[in-house]
This record gives structure tokens, C-alpha cells and sequence, in this order.
């Protein structure tokens, strides 16, 4: 008996629909975050990740109440994020219902935000996103959605953001993601190795056999996909089955 | 039957109340101490920091009324920090008092485990448990936290991580779990029902 390793659907919307990754979704549900986060909660999803990637001020009431109904739907954890720039936006996330928030770039630019958001609500809660990508021979921070280089090393700014007040890593590798070729054990595993609480690891996952991978050699602890589940070729009991049957400890009650 | 949430502010509230919904119970949250003192039935969910804890319980004057009503036999149900503050003290805050209704002191769990204690694991029951019945012992229930209280032979059910801790503690009308069960699935909407039963 240990700790489960989980699988986690994301959600990334423009505020109010799915975004991305929904081509191949079935007509009912398409672009629904409630609906798609209901059916997440019934196939054995371990938490869901509900992103606004446009991150707008004047979206921001509207993402708001899209929590509000997604989290209606959950008996599971629940991280909401982008565009947390503020202790108060943070708040406003979790008043709506998320249980963590996940910061990024405003973190990287005012790493106090941390720990202003870890003394309010605890480390459990606070979700350091890196979007990581591989320079050389070591891995560099990117910002704005992976677009524009921080100039930092990921392996010391995973370690300071722990140190600030981080309890989890959502680790995404931009050189993976979208690709569909598998996560980057190499990356996640340097991660997941170097800080002290558990690492998500993000971008490249396609099959069942990614997921082996990321969880042997990766030492992930939970790993995180969107298109291959939303459009239905990977169910999420379907893969569980699978890590359980390679001796991975899986969740497959729920 | 209505469920009286002691809401001091945490983060968990909202989702303990969207459960206790789904049951189809009534709830109610408060920060009063009138309102706990004439409370059927206590809920004390809890996320973050102890201190914060302690520290509003003793600010609004919500111990005595909350002691006094766990003395007449109110059935309280603590999650998380609910289950951390039933003890002494915790490491967590030293100089705090907890509300000392279960004796041991809360500790860090090792250094040897990625902290927070994050996600889903299996929990094994030491007896009999009306808040565990109908629940598959191979359940898995969702834990995120860093202190734990000590698995003592008070424990109704023990979790290992690092250390075995305490994850269920039943005492009488007391009862604590250092998992989320409003956050759990099937397995926490089960140990939330058995509790409304045990208070109706």
C-alpha cells in the first residue's frame, strides 16, 4: 500500500469553453468544461485542472463562475489558475471552489507571490507551474505560455519555489507538449529529484505506455494530459487498468 | 437534520457543503458562538496553516461553546487541521493549544517523503467503525497535508506515509479524519453519510 499515482485531465479554456484539444470531442460535451469535468469525475479522474489560457482582466468574473459550476461537479480535487497575478486573485479562485491555485509567469516576475498565497492557504494549495525547455544541458523557465525565455534555470527555480512556499510542481516540458511523443522523463525526473514535494508532469503524452514511462523512469507523481482524453481514444479507467496491471499503484475504485 | 459547519474561513468550506449537499442534507455555516451552542451537529473542516486555526477558534469565542457541546454529546466530525486540533498541541505551532479532547501531540511527518502528504491512499482500519462501515477496505481517500496526529492506539484507522499516523479517530460522539472525505469520491460521500446517520 502507498500513494496513488494520479492521472489528472486538464481543462484549458478561454475563460468559459475548452479551447484546445477538443477536436474529436463528442458533440455533446464539446468545449463544455462542465460537462467534460462530470465525466472526469465519474471515470476515475484523480483531480482536474481547469486553466484560462487567455487569462483577460475583463473574462476573469466569467472564469470565476466557470469554476463555480465545475466544481458543482467534483467529489475530487480541483486546481484552477492562469493569470494569478494577486493574493486576491488567488482568493477570488478559491472562494469559487478551486482547492489549489497554480501560478506561472506572475511568479517567475514576483516570486513573494508565492509565498503570500502559500501563508493564506497553506502549501497543499499553492501549484508552481513550470513550463520548462531544454537549452543545451540544462532546462530553461519559459513564460507566457511558453512563448518568451525567463532566462532561469528550471531545476533552481523549481528548488526556490518550494522554498518559497510551493507544496506541488505542475512541470510541463514545451519541447513535448502538443507533440504527442511522450513526456520528457529526463526533464521530470531532474525535477522530481532536486525538490522536496510532489512534481505533475505535463506535454507529450499519447499512450498508455507514456504514462508507464514518466512514472518508472520519470518519477513523477501525478501526471497530466487534456486532448488524449478529451477525445475519447484514452479513457481515463482504461489507462488505470493498464498502470495497474504493470505494478504501477493506481486509484481504480472511485 | 441540519449540520452546523464552523466556518472559520478555510479554504474547504464551500466543497464540504457541495457534499453534504449531494447527500441531500442541510447545512449551516457559522462563526458564532450561540450558533454553535445550539448546534445538532458540528462539522470542523480545515485546510492551511494550524495557527490560523487555533487562533479563530479562540478570537470568536468559539471554543468553550464547541468544547461544551462535544461534552453534551454533539456528534463533531473534524477534517484535516478538524482532526490536527482534537489533539494537545502540534509542532506546527508549539506555543497553541489545541482543544485536548484526544491526548498526543501532532506531528511533522519525515523528511524522507515528498511533502505535502499529496493525493490519494489506502487507510487500515484497527476496529470496528460506524464511520467507516459499507466502505471497501481497499478504499483510497484524498489527503493533503504535512502534520498528522499520532497513530496511538486511539486510532480507529491508520495511514503510513513515511510514519503511520492517525487517519480516523473516533471517540464517542468525537470523530476525525485527517483525509478530505468531501474531496474523496464514492468512499467520502459514504464516510459523510455515515456520519449524518451516527448525528440524526
Amino acid at each position: 500500500m502507498s500513494l496513488a499515482h494520479r492521472i489528472i485531465p486538464c481543462l484549458d479554456t478561454d475563460g468559459e469553453r475548452v479551447v484546445k484539444g477538443v477536436n474529436f470531442v463528442g458533440l455533446r460535451e464539446a468545449g463544455d468544461p462542465v460537462a467534460l469535468a462530470a465525466r472526469y469525475n465519474q471515470e476515475g479522474a484523480d483531480e482536474l485542472v481547469v486553466l484560462d489560457i487567455a487569462a483577460s482582466r475583463d473574462r476573469r468574473p466569467t472564469f470565476l463562475e466557470t469554476i463555480r459550476h465545475v466544481a458543482a461537479e467534483l467529489s475530487i480535487p480541483l486546481t484552477a489558475g492562469g493569470g494569478i497575478r494577486t493574493l486576491e486573485d488567488g482568493r477570488a479562485v478559491v472562494r469559487a471552489g478551486a482547492d489549489k491555485i497554480t501560478v506561472n509567469t506572475a511568479a517567475v516576475e514576483r516570486p513573494e507571490l508565492i509565498t503570500e498565497l502559500s501563508c493564506e492557504f497553506g502549501a497543499q494549495a499553492v501549484v508552481l507551474a513550470i513550463d520548462a525547455k531544454r537549452n543545451g544541458g540544462h532546462w530553461e523557465v519559459m513564460v507566457r505560455g511558453g512563448h518568451e525565455s525567463a532566462s532561469r534555470e528550471a531545476i533552481e527555480w523549481a528548488r526556490e519555489g518550494v522554498s518559497l512556499g510551493a507544496g506541488e510542481i505542475l512541470l510541463t516540458s514545451v519541447d513535448r507538449d502538443g507533440t504527442q511523443t511522450g513526456f520528457d522523463t529526463a526533464l521530470t525526473a531532474a525535477i522530481s529529484r532536486a525538490v522536496s514535494v510532489p512534481v505533475i508532469a505535463s506535454g507529450g503524452a499519447k499512450t498508455p505506455e507514456h504514462f508507464v514511462e514518466i512514472f518508472k523512469e520519470g518519477d513523477a507523481d501525478a501526471a497530466l494530459a487534456a486532448s488524449i482524453f478529451h477525445d475519447g481514444i484514452q479513457s481515463i479507467r482504461a489507462l488505470k487498468e493498464l498502470l495497474a496491471a504493470k505494478s504501477i499503484e493506481v486509484r481504480l475504485s472511485c | 437534520m441540519r449540520v452546523t459547519i464552523i466556518d472559520y474561513g478555510a479554504g474547504n468550506v464551500p466543497s464540504v457543503e457541495r457534499a453534504l449537499q449531494r447527500l441531500g442534507a442541510e447545512s449551516h455555516r457559522t462563526d458564532s458562538p450561540e450558533s454553535i451552542s445550539k448546534a445538532k451537529a458540528l462539522l470542523l473542516p480545515g485546510v492551511g496553516h494550524y495557527s490560523a486555526l487555533v487562533r479563530a477558534l479562540d478570537e470568536q469565542e468559539m471554543r468553550e461553546p464547541l468544547l461544551s457541546a462535544v461534552q453534551r454529546g454533539v456528534p463533531f466530525l473534524g477534517i484535516c487541521l478538524g482532526l490536527q486540533v482534537l489533539f494537545d498541541s502540534s509542532a506546527e505551532s508549539p506555543q497553541l493549544r489545541g482543544l485536548n479532547l484526544l491526548p498526543g501531540k501532532v506531528c511533522a511527518l519525515p523528511p524522507t517523503v515528498k511533502l505535502p502528504h499529496m493525493g490519494w491512499n489506502q487507510i487500515t482500519p484497527n476496529r470496528e467503525s460506524p464511520l467507516l462501515a459499507g466502505i471497501d477496505a481497499s478504499a483510497y481517500f484524498y489527503f493533503a497535508h504535512s502534520f498528522a496526529a499520532p497513530d496511538s492506539n486511539g486510532a480507529t484507522a491508520t495511514c503510513f506515509y513515511g510514519a503511520a499516523f492517525a487517519a480516523v479517530v473516533e471517540q464517542q460522539n468525537i470523530f476525525g479524519v485527517q483525509f478530505h472525505p468531501e474531496k474523496s469520491g464514492d468512499a467520502g460521500s459514504r464516510l459523510l453519510q455515515n456520519f449524518l446517520r451516527l448525528a440524526a
